[in-house]
C-alpha cells in the first residue's frame, strides 16, 4: 500500500503536471503539490462552522496579495460587510482589497418570500453579475460562497441544476481559478450533489469532537489529473489564517547529517562518544517524575543558546517563568536567552485542544522561529488518545523535524513500576535515534537517579549505568558501583568510594614497601659484588707484582754472574761453571 | 425593448387619490423569454392599469451594475417597487391571473 502511493507520486512528478494555482495557504499547498487546478472550479465542502468560507477567502486574499490575481467574492449567505467583518479577525482586510481594486464583493441576497414564479425563467442575473464583478477587476480567482442557497429561492430545482452546471461550464471556459463552498449533506458531500457538476477537485473538511476536544480535518477527496496525499489533514484556523499540517513524508529521505551537538553534560556527551547528539536526530528522555528531565533538557537549551543557535522550548507542565526560576537553581540562566532571542519558551496546557493542534502550533512555531534545537518537556503530555493515531502524529512531527534538520529532544513522562516503563514507549521507540533512560534506585532508604543509553542509534554509545547528580553547578553523570547484585548508588556509592580508596591506599602502601625492599637487597648485592670485585683486583695485582719480582730478581743475578767473571778475567761463564764443577 | 424605449412607455395617469403603479422589469439581451414577458406585461398593464404605472425596462446586457443593486438573479425579473412591499415576480409571466394576483393590481385601483 505505501510504496505503491509512492510510485503513484513519483510517476506523477515525471508526468506533464496538471497547471496549479496556488493558495498561499501554508500547509495546503504541500499537499496538493502546487494548490488548486489552475483556471477550474474547485469544491470546499463541510459542514456548518468547518471553516469553507475561510478557506476560499484566504484563498482569495493571498491570490490577490500574494500573487497578484485579483478575485471575486461572491457571497450568497452573508451579506459582505459581515463577511468583512468576520475574516477581519484572520488579518484580511477586505474593504482595503476593494479599495484598490483588488477584490470585488458581490452579495446575492435571495428571499424566498419576496419572490413568485410565473413562467420560465433562467439565471442569466447571475451570470451578468459575476461577469461584470470579474471585468471590474480583471479577476483570476473566484469564490462562489454557498451557491446551494439559490434552492432554496427557487421551485424548479431541474433548472437550478442545469444553470448550475452551466455556470461550472462558464467559469471553466473563462479559466477563472473557481472555489465553491457547499454544505455537507448527510451521508453525501455536498447537500445537492454539487460534486457531480465540480469533478475536478473536491476538498472535504470536518469538525470532530473526541473526548471533549474538538480536531478540524482536512481531506481532499478528488483531484483530478494529479497527485495528492488522500489521508485527512488536521488543520487550525487562528489569527494568521487557514494553516493545514502537511502529513509526514512518505519516504524516508531525510538529510542526514554527521555534525554532532553537545546535549550540554559533559558528562552525557561521553557517554555518547564523547561527541553528544546527531545534528537533526530526536532524542527521548524518559524517566518517572522528578527524575531529572527538565534539567537535562535546560542544559540542552542553554548549550544550544550558549553556541548561538536558536531553541524552541515547549512546556506542558510548567509556565516560562515557573521554568526559568527552576533552572536557575540548577545554575542556568535560560532568561538570558530569552531575552537575546535565542531561547523561544512557550507553554500551554496540553489539555487545551487535541493531537494535532498542538503539532500544529508546534509547526507554526517552528516555522516562525526557524530553531536549530525543538525541546518537548514533556511529550507524554500529548498522549491522551488512541495509541495508534499519537505514533502517526509523532512520526509527523518527527519527520517534519528531520527534514528541516531540527534536532529534536523530548522527554516522556514515564509511570511506576519498573518493567512497564520500557514497554510503555514501544509505540515511539522505533522513532527515537537517541534513547536516554533516568530510572530511579532505591537503596538503603535513599532514592537516587541513574542514568543509562538505552540505544542511540550510528554511535557506539556508553552501555554504563551511571548516576545522575543534580549540583549547583549543572548535572554530573558519575560511575556507579555494580556488585553484589545491585547497583550502588548515593551514600552508599560514598561508602564503598571511601571503602576503595582505603583499599587502594593499603595496595599503594604495600607497593611501596615492597619497593623499598627490593631496593635494599640490590643495594646489598651491589655492596657485595664490589666487594668481591676488590678482592679479585688485590689478588690479581699481587699475583703480577710476584712474577715481576721474580723476572727482575732472575735477571739481577745474571748481570751479577757475568760481572763476576768479566774480574775473573774471561773465563766464560760455562768454563766457570765447569771448573766449579771439577773443583767440587 | 431597450431600456429607454421603456422608458418611453412610461405613463403617468392624472387621478390622484389611486397610487402610481412602479415597476421595474428586468431583462438580458433580447431572449425569448424576454420579449414574452415584455408582451405579457404589456397585455396585464392595458388590460388592469389603464395606464396608471410607471414601467422601466432594464436590459442588463447594457448595464451589469444594475444586477447587483437591484439583487436580479434570476432573468426575466419584474420588480414591483411602489406601492410598497417590493415584490418580485420572476419568469415570463405567462400566468397572467396569477400576476395579477401578486401584483395587487385590483386592489390598487385595477377594479375602478
Amino acid at each position: 500500500m505505501a510504496t505503491a502511493r509512492v510510485q503513484n507520486i513519483d510517476s506523477s512528478r515525471r508526468a506533464p503536471q496538471l497547471e496549479k494555482s496556488r493558495t498561499g495557504i501554508s500547509g495546503f499547498d504541500e499537499i496538493t503539490r502546487g494548490g488548486l487546478p489552475k483556471g477550474r472550479p474547485s469544491i470546499v465542502c463541510g459542514g456548518p462552522g468547518c471553516g469553507k468560507t475561510m478557506f476560499a477567502v484566504e484563498c482569495l486574499v493571498r491570490g490577490a496579495t500574494q500573487f497578484g490575481e485579483p478575485g471575486v467574492l461572491m457571497t450568497f449567505e452573508e451579506p459582505a460587510e459581515e463577511m468583512a467583518k468576520n475574516v477581519a479577525s484572520l488579518g484580511f482586510d477586505l474593504k482595503d482589497l476593494m479599495a484598490r481594486k483588488k477584490l470585488v464583493m458581490d452579495y446575492v441576497h435571495i428571499e424566498p418570500a419576496e419572490i413568485q414564479e410565473t413562467g420560465s425563467y433562467d439565471l442569466e442575473g447571475l451570470f451578468v453579475r459575476l461577469q461584470y464583478a470579474v471585468d471590474s477587476v480583471g479577476a483570476k480567482r473566484v469564490v462562489l460562497d454557498t451557491p446551494e442557497a439559490i434552492f432554496s429561492g427557487f421551485s424548479n430545482q431541474g433548472l437550478l441544476r442545469a444553470e448550475l452546471r452551466r455556470l461550472f461550464r462558464w467559469l471553466r471556459e473563462r479559466g477563472l481559478t473557481t472555489i465553491i463552498t457547499a454544505e455537507r449533506g448527510e451521508g453525501v458531500l455536498t447537500r445537492h450533489g454539487l460534486e457531480e457538476y465540480v469533478s475536478d477537485c473536491v476538498i472535504l473538511l470536518d469538525h470532530r469532537v473526541s473526548e471533549q476536544v474538538s480536531t478540524r480535518r482536512l481531506r481532499i477527496v478528488k483531484y483530478r489529473g494529479s497527485s495528492h496525499g488522500a489521508d485527512e489533514y488536521p488543520f487550525l484556523i487562528d489569527e494568521q489564517g487557514f494553516s493545514v499540517l502537511p502529513s509526514s513524508s512518505m519516504r524516508l529521505n531525510h538529510p542526514v547529517s554527521r555534525d554532532r551537538i553537545s546535549t550540554g553534560v559533559k558528562d552525557l556527551d561521553e557517554m555518547l562518544e564523547g561527541k553528544g547528539l546527531y545534528r537533526g536526530s530526536t532524542a527521548l528522555v524518559s524517566g518517572t517524575a522528578g527524575s531529572g528531565k527538565s534539567s537535562l533538557s535546560a542544559h540542552f537549551a542553554n548549550r544550544t543558546c550558549t553556541d548561538g543557535k536558536k531553541c524552541l522550548y515547549i512546556a506542558f507542565e510548567e509556565s516560562p517563568a515557573q521554568v526559568v526560576r527552576n533552572m536557575r537553581s540548577i545554575g542556568i540562566d535560560l532568561e538570558a536567552h530569552v531575552k537575546k532571542g535565542l531561547l523561544v519558551l512557550e507553554a500551554w496546557r496540553p489539555t487545551q485542544s487535541g493531537l494535532e493542534m498542538h503539532l500544529l502550533q508546534i509547526h507554526k512555531l517552528i516555522e516562525r522561529h526557524k530553531p536549530a534545537v525543538v525541546i518537548i518537556d514533556p511529550i507524554t503530555n500529548l498522549m491522551g488518545g488512541d495509541e495508534h493515531e499519537i505514533h502517526a502524529m509523532l512520526m509527523r512531527l518527527i519527520d517534519f523535524l528531520k527534514a528541516q534538520q531540527i534536532t529534536a529532544f523530548f522527554t516522556a513522562l514515564t509511570s511506576g513500576a519498573h518493567k512497564e516503563i520500557e514497554m510503555t514507549d514501544v509505540g515511539i521507540s522505533s522513532l527515537i535515534d537517541t534513547w536516554l533512560f533516568v530510572r530511579d534506585v532505591e537503596l538503603n532508604g535513599e532514592r537516587n537517579r541513574c542514568i543509562y543509553v538505552l540505544k542511540s542509534r550510528g554511535m557506539a554509545h556508553s552501555n554504563q549505568v551511571r548516576e545522575f547528580v543534580m549540583t549547583d553547578e549543572g548535572i554530573r553523570l558519575l560511575p556507579v558501583y555494580v556488585g553484589g547484585g545491585t547497583v550502588l548508588t548515593g551514600s552508599a556509592r560514598l561508602n564503598q568510594e571511601a571503602h576503595e580508596m582505603a583499599e587502594a591506599l593499603q595496595r599503594k602502601q604495600n607497593i611501596e614497601e615492597r619497593r623499598r625492599s627490593m631496593e635494599q637487597r640490590r643495594k646489598a648485592v651491589e655492596a657485595q659484588i664490589a666487594a668481591l670485585r676488590a678482592d679479585l683486583a688485590d689478588e690479581e695485582a699481587r699475583a703480577n707484582g710476584n712474577v715481576a719480582e721474580e723476572e727482575e730478581r732472575e735477571r739481577r743475578m745474571t748481570q751479577h754472574a757475568l760481572e763476576m767473571a768479566n774480574r775473573r778475567k774471561g773465563t766464560s761463564i760455562e768454563k766457570r761453571r765447569g771448573r766449579i764443577a771439577g773443583e767440587r | 425593448m431597450k431600456a429607454s424605449s421603456g422608458a418611453a412607455s412610461k405613463k403617468s395617469a392624472g387621478d390622484g387619490n389611486t397610487p402610481i403603479i412602479e415597476m421595474k422589469l428586468y431583462v438580458a439581451g433580447q431572449t425569448p423569454k424576454s420579449l414574452a414577458a415584455l408582451s405579457n406585461l404589456n397585455k396585464i398593464c392595458k388590460e388592469h392599469l389603464h395606464g396608471r404605472y410607471k414601467l422601466q425596462v432594464i436590459d442588463l446586457v447594457k448595464k451589469p451594475q444594475l444586477a447587483q443593486t437591484d439583487q436580479i438573479l434570476a432573468i426575466p425579473t419584474l420588480v414591483r417597487k411602489l406601492p410598497v412591499p417590493i415584490r418580485k415576480i420572476i419568469g415570463d409571466l405567462s400566468d397572467l391571473e396569477r400576476v395579477v394576483l401578486v401584483l395587487n393590481f385590483k386592489e390598487n385601483g385595477g377594479a375602478k
